[in-house]
């Protein structure tokens, strides 16, 4: 069960490099720059999990050594969440380009756009 | 209708909710240390209130509330704000160091420089991102002249 | 049913949103697509035992989607135009097969030479006293005590590791620098031909 988790984690980021690399689209592209973070975000949390652990958040009346004994690794999920609001600062940039893109050429079409320019 | 933004159902509603979405993102962030959420979180969920207001209000009226000049100064302030905590270490020992005492877990005040780190980085966020969105609903769509030219030879 | 069956299942979803958004030639149903697969990891998160990843997940993947969508909109061309080369799908799908083959090595190898840990073992708990035990058991056991916040991510991210975190603030400072340096109006003096 374990190697299928891992399996399908990475289907879905060869998924995302595949739209990176054969499609034309901007936007297209940019989508697929999406499902490699969430595929990457998916792996570094994977790892970090143990069978049936717990958030690594303290409850009223729970001792540290307790949490130590059935939480979940922190420090992935401390390093992923860092990186999904840097995905959204880095998906606001693409559009930013591709609109830009947009309004001089007139197309999303990466084929058409290399035309324009001769 | 010749009004900018959306009809006036959405703008009555926004005008209710946004004010409580935008609190529900400083809770988020201020209660960070003890619950789940934290300055990221917070932060994000101030600029969908303000993403919120833009598309309601479209960006020409909701500049009044929100507009570039804000987000840029807020932003700035969140960074500055994050540096200076990080700073005030030194009077205990070093960079990044707790210069507060940390209290009790459970307390609100409690994690010494915690609190304060993540109203910086909600500040920090949220602006950083409604600004960019205020940025993208702002840009003109129209092409510009000479390129239609190209497209026409093409 | 374990847990390991929800999220297998909700990974099939993740992956068959992705596969939908590879191949439709509706843009809009393609942003969509991305938003359905967000969602579905916001859930894997839930049940991961991360309400942090949770939370910040939905609320990012609103506002993705909501810039999204305002790009695709009212956009002359929503269709694509794929013009799909052979030799490129290949190649990738090539890289592909060999990296699945290498992931499923190292995989397969878990425990004894150390690659990836296998799902849900503890691999941060060190039964072995000999060792110095891992960080993370470090931070789970002493960080409500050494810094004082019941939450042990926000510990790690602005007290353990706030350098981390200040790089990270850096990162998307520039990043909306980037998106205000790219539309801004001012400063064009003039149309420059194209060509």
């Amino acid at each position: 069960m374990g190697i299928t988790i891992y399996l399908l984690t990475f289907a879905v980021l060869l998924v995302g490099l595949y739209i990176v690399v054969a499609k034309k689209n901007i936007i297209k592209i940019i989508v697929g720059v999406l499902i490699i973070d969430y595929a990457v975000n998916l792996l570094l949390v994977l790892v970090g999990y143990r069978s049936d652990g717990v958030a690594p958040i303290l409850s009223p009346g729970q001792t540290a050594a307790d949490l130590a004994e059935t939480g979940v690794d922190p420090l992935p999920q401390a390093m992923v969440l860092t990186s999904i609001v840097i995905g959204l600062g880095i998906t606001a940039l693409m559009v930013s380009m591709a609109i830009r893109l947009h309004q001089k050429y007139g197309t999303f079409d990466m084929n058409r756009i290399r035309k324009l320019r001769g | 209708m010749s009004q900018p933004g959306m009809t006036i159902i959405v703008k009555n509603t926004t005008r209710i909710i946004a004010g409580f979405i935008a609190l529900f993102g400083v809770y988020i962030a201020l209660t960070g240390h003890l619950s789940p959420g934290g300055g990221f979180a917070g932060g994000v969920i101030l600029a969908a209130a303000a993403v919120l207001v833009v598309l309601a209000f479209g960006s020409g009226f909701a500049g009044r509330i929100v507009n570039e000049p804000k987000c840029h100064i807020w932003d700035g302030t969140g960074a500055m704000g994050f540096l200076v905590v990080a700073l005030c270490g030194y009077i205990t020992g070093g960079f990044f160091v707790n210069f507060i005492p940390i209290g009790t877990a459970h307390h609100l005040l409690s994690g010494g420089m915690i609190p304060l780190a993540n109203l910086a980085i909600l500040l920090k966020v949220g602006a950083g991102l409604a600004g960019a969105f205020v940025a993208l609903s702002a840009f003109k769509y129209g092409r510009p002249r000479s390129i239609r030219r190209v497209g026409r030879e093409l | 049913m374990g847990v390991e069956h929800f999220i297998v299942a909700l990974i099939l979803f993740m992956l068959i949103a992705a596969l939908i958004a590879a191949e439709t030639r509706d843009l809009l149903s393609a942003v969509i697509c991305i938003g359905a697969a967000g969602f579905a990891l916001s859930v894997i998160d839930l049940l991961l035992g991360a309400p942090d990843l949770a939370i910040t997940q939905v609320v990012v993947e609103v506002i993705a989607l909501v810039l999204l969508v305002r790009v695709v909109l009212r956009r002359e061309d929503t269709s694509t135009t794929d013009a799909r080369d052979a030799l490129r799908t290949g190649a990738v799908l090539l890289a592909g097969g060999v990296l699945l083959v290498v992931t499923f090595v190292a995989v397969g190898g878990t425990g004894a030479d150390g690659t990836i840990p296998a799902f849900g073992a503890a691999t941060f708990a060190n039964p072995d006293e000999a060792l110095p035990s891992p960080v993370s058991s470090d931070y789970l056991a002493k960080g409500p005590a050494e810094t004082g916040a019941a939450n042990i991510v926000m510990a790690i991210l602005l007290d353990y590791r706030a350098y981390d975190t200040l790089g990270e603030a850096t990162v998307i400072f520039v990043s909306i620098l980037g998106v205000y340096v790219i539309l801004r109006q001012v400063g064009r003096r003039k149309q420059e031909p194209v060509l």
